[in-house]
């Protein structure tokens, strides 16, 4: 009997091609290409008056220069909305190329097209755009103040507004009419999903074939394929797309299209020629997306026990130039705000902003970190407040095990009611407060100041939908040498998906995870699906996988109960070992390989295999489709409910105020666990980038608008140096809305970091940390306010 | 010019190359070696780490004219043949690669730790990586493989 494979931590087959360097990424495909570079805005704000090309069209090898004048049809466009909502009154979406208005520095002006890149920028650096400079908006001050305006027709610069409630009464009465109250505010800085490969794009066109093929570094091949056609204006099914291997995504890549992802299909189209354009770090920083960037003001009313009775959040949310992502962000903080807790009344109201910078939409996390930090924040200063153990405080106020499912009376980011279908997180808070020594904390605290150091602990909680619709699906076929393959139209940029969905279908069709190959993101081999984000491939894709391989067994014992007679029914075979079997007599069995050539009944053989397959050899089944294989789909009825608890210890320089984390511990619940290896490293990689966020990265901007830090030298992405041993352990709540019982794992391990980290700051220091991330010159600043304060009160 | 070098045990030999091009981009585009990944072309992620001469450079800082005959390894040049190298083996076993961009030059600068310092301490292995980006695996696991690779060569010396 196989042992089952889901839970096992096996090694990841996709890893020795990556490590030989046999990975193909983007820019390592379309040799001989013709290469694409743009001009961009160098200003943040501005009317374009005029564009020269005179000085470039002598540059040997050019052969396109590009403006907004010339794109036909709906490729002059804007760019589609891809999320409407009815909250998002005043939606604008960049044009490919900018339409006589720039709205941020770095938006694409001019496209160049020469026979090399290095060729493309000496020809793009001799092109002269001539701007008239507009008044710059410039962070969530100047865009509430709403004197300057992005979009002269988007009025106080307002994209959207939208308030929710859960049903539980008027949350201002409930706070104005609580014992005590409280109120914060917060302020999250800007910062970016910033996978080491950035964007890029391939394209052919087969003028004989009328087909468009597409290579883009994405997360959703499937989506962009659709995208491209619409502009395009080609038939769906003359365009192709597909995802090589991708060099990190976080959000990032699941924006479609970019600009450079429908003008150089186009190109490639008009010239008849293969074009690919690769994404430099400076255009990734200036031109993709970023996110985070919120102020929130929280007002809060609870009891002696600390149990909130009211929570009013107000969120103002910096979504930079454009919306084409929608309100996707601040949807998802307002509703993931409350995380593991139960609260009275709550209201929330976000006014998403535009300001004349980059793009914001989703990176890993996508509005929780903001929302937990708010939540949590607000746990600590009760705690303060009431002179209360911080885990006491949150104590009170967790969902209890026996209240699930637990409506939270929102509605999520995917349309649907804000339900949580399993946690435990009383047991959750228990062995984070263990795992990080909460109890032992005051000695440690002790001693460390005994030798004149100072530490602080930190403690925070989340819940973060998961595995969101509409759908996944895969196509599952058993080859006549006995491979696997399973197709999934999603995509993978590291997430071990060749491996995880492989142990899925390999315990379904009783095979090694060996004899299973996985193909994502082709949309040659399978054409629906959504993509990979939002912590959602292996609940959705995984569970698709297990639905098309129980077709596929089913249809396996079908085909060998007629092929070995004898009075066999299929149910009673199994699939073991790469056998179709007789339970009560393994002995009766039949190769899954032979099954597969016989489930295609052949008039030919052409060898000893396929002998078996022909009309004088075989006992065939009857009304059988042929081929081994099926197709399954997978669609949540909502989303699934994963939750974590973080701590963390850190020790503050009482001199050059330096932050460094000591130990930093996660317990973590995703439902079931199809890898442990892969979701460890999962939760590894999302706390590093939450220590990122919490302590180095922030992407800064000018008064005029120019990002200042758009390199790898300024904008500070952690190295080994800076991120500690993470020590985690794991709780299974298995989710019942899915057959496998999956939650998502993807994102978890950024949520509740900046939330954490503040807190043992704050716990560390005795003063509130109310914004993040927080550099040692700002701890300083801090220190000396307090000083400032206290020498005022004592004079 | 022409530059002419050895690279992962073979001569090469590239033509009209410009002179300011970086030996990153004589690698992917000029010798059939894409292993090397291009992330900042400025030396801060480290993700186009090769040895030059048996030192650890980013190819995307050396002049291509500065490799004229001297000899350079890659991400395709550790393995023998088949058999990984135990660095490329033990990233397997520790889980240590996600997305893989950043991998082909983590494999060159935790190789180069190894062959120096047999035995290195943990602060050792984040310092000799400290030159690498990874966003992916916050190092757990990088460090895991490191330290195992170094117990494995430590055992065959």
């Amino acid at each position: 009997m196989n042992d089952k494979l889901v839970g096992q931590p096996l090694v990841r087959k996709e890893d020795p091609r990556l490590l030989r360097g046999d990975g193909r990424y983007l820019d390592d495909l379309g040799r001989g290409a013709l290469a694409a570079a743009f001009v961009r805005s160098p200003v943040a704000h501005a009317r374009i008056t005029g564009i020269d090309v005179d000085e470039a069209l002598d540059v040997e090898g050019l052969v396109a220069i590009y403006t907004h004048e010339d794109l036909p049809g709906r490729i002059a466009e804007p760019l589609p909305l891809l999320i409407p909502h009815p909250d998002l009154t005043h939606p604008r979406t960049p044009y490919c190329l900018a339409n006589g208005e720039v709205n941020h520095v770095g938006e694409a002006v001019v496209m160049v097209v020469a026979t090399d890149r290095y060729l493309a920028e000496d020809v793009a650096e001799r092109i002269r755009v001539t701007y008239e400079d507009l008044p710059p908006v410039v962070g969530i001050d100047q865009a509430r103040a709403g004197e300057r305006l992005v979009h002269e027709d988007a009025p106080g610069n307002v994209a959207a507004r939208s308030v929710q409630t859960n049903g539980k009464g008027e949350a201002h009465e409930a706070i104005a009419s609580a014992p005590h109250r409280l109120a914060l505010d917060l302020h999250i800085e800007r910062s970016a999903s910033m996978p080491m490969e950035g964007k890029g794009v391939l394209a052919h066109w087969d003028a004989d074939d009328r087909t468009l093929r597409v290579h883009s570094s994405t997360q959703t091949s499937t989506s962009v394929r659709l995208a491209v056609a619409a502009k395009l204006e080609l038939p769906p099914d003359r365009v192709e797309v597909i995802t090589p291997d991708v060099g990190g995504g976080f959000g990032v890549k699941i924006v479609h299209p970019w600009p450079e992802e429908i003008l150089v299909p186009w190109a490639a189209m008009t010239l008849g020629r293969d074009v690919k354009w690769v994404e430099d770090r400076r255009e990734h920083f200036t031109s993709s997306a970023h996110e985070r960037a919120q102020q929130q003001h929280v007002e809060v009313g609870f009891d002696e026990a600390g149990r909130l009775l009211g929570l009013s959040v107000e969120i103002w949310h910096d979504n930079g130039a454009y919306v084409p992502y929608g309100i996707i962000v601040p949807i998802v903080t307002s509703t993931q705000l409350l995380g593991p807790y139960k609260v009275g009344a709550y209201r929330v109201e976000f006014t998403s902003l535009y300001t004349n910078t980059v793009i914001v939409t989703p990176y890993r996390g996508a509005g929780r970190p903001q929302g937990v930090f708010a939540m949590e924040r607000t746990m600590d200063a009760i705690a303060e407040y009431l002179g209360m153990d911080r885990l006491a405080v949150r104590e009170a106020n967790l969902i209890q095990p026996e209240e699930m499912p637990y409506d939270q009376g929102l509605v999520f980011q995917d349309g649907r009611p804000l339900i949580y279908d399993s946690g435990d997180y009383p047991t959750m808070l228990r062995m984070i407060r263990d795992l990080v020594g909460w109890d032992g904390f005051e000695a440690e605290r002790a001693a460390a100041a005994a030798e004149g150091r100072r530490i602080g602990i930190g403690i925070g909680a989340y819940v973060e939908g998961t595995g969101m619709g509409p759908y996944e699906g895969a196509h599952v076929k058993v080859e006549t040498t006995g491979e696997v393959v399973v197709s999934t139209g999603l995509t993978t940029q590291g997430q071990g998906h060749y491996t995880s969905l492989a142990q899925i279908a390999a315990d379904v069709l009783g095979v090694g995870v060996g004899d299973v190959t996985v193909i994502t993101g082709d949309t040659r081999r399978f054409k629906y699906a959504v993509g990979t984000f939002a912590s959602r491939a292996i609940v959705t894709s995984g569970n698709a996988v297990a639905i098309a391989a129980a077709k596929v067994a089913e249809k396996a014992k079908r085909i060998a109960a007629a092929a070995l007679g004898d009075g066999v029914a299929p149910e009673d075979l199994e699939l073991v070992d790469g056998r179709v079997r007789r339970r009560a007599d393994p002995a009766t069995a039949i190769d899954l390989r032979t099954v597969a050539v016989l489930s295609n009944p052949l008039r030919y053989a052409f060898d000893e295999e396929t002998k078996a397959a022909t009309q004088f050899a075989a006992a065939t089944a009857t009304g059988e489709e042929p081929g081994l294989e099926a197709t399954g789909y997978y669609m949540p009825e909502r989303s699934t409910y994963a939750a974590g608890a973080h701590g963390v210890v850190v020790e503050t320089d009482p001199e050059t105020a330096d932050i460094r984390i000591l130990r930093y511990c996660v317990v973590h619940d995703c439902g079931v666990v199809v890898n442990p290896r892969i979701v460890e490293g999962q939760v590894h990689g999302g706390v590093a980038q939450g220590i990122g966020g919490a302590l180095y990265e922030r992407i800064v901007y000018d008064d005029a608008g120019q990002l200042v830090n758009a390199s790898y030298m300024d904008f500070l992405i952690p190295f080994a140096t800076e991120v500690p041993h993470i020590q985690t352990a794991h709780m299974v709540t298995a989710s019942g809305l899915n057959p496998l019982g999956l939650k998502g794992a993807g994102e978890a391990g950024v949520i509740p970091t900046s939330a954490v980290v503040a807190s043992a700051i704050e716990d560390a220091e005795g003063l509130a940390v109310r914004r993040m991330p927080i550099s040692p010159s700002e701890l300083y600043e801090l220190r000396k306010a307090r000083q400032a304060r206290k020498e005022q009160v004592s004079a | 010019m022409r530059v002419t070098f050895t690279v992962n045990g073979r001569s090469a030999e590239a033509d009209d190359v410009w002179e300011g091009e970086s030996l990153l981009y004589v690698l992917r585009e000029r010798v059939g070696l894409p292993g090397s990944k291009n992330a900042c072309e400025q030396g801060e992620c480290g993700s186009c780490t090769v040895y030059l001469d048996d030192v650890p450079v980013c190819s995307c800082l050396v002049a291509a004219g500065q490799v004229q005959d001297r000899q350079v390894r890659t991400v395709e040049g550790l393995a023998d043949g088949d058999r990984l190298d135990p660095v490329q083996a033990c990233f397997i076993k520790a889980g240590a690669v996600q997305c893989g961009f950043c991998t082909p030059g983590l494999l060159v600068q935790a190789h180069d730790l190894i062959e120096r310092n047999p035995e290195p301490s943990d602060p050792e292995i984040r310092e000799a990586l400290a030159g690498n980006l990874c966003r992916c695996t916050g190092y757990e696991k990088i460090l895991d493989a490191v330290r195992e690779a170094a117990a494995i060569k430590a055992g065959i010396a």
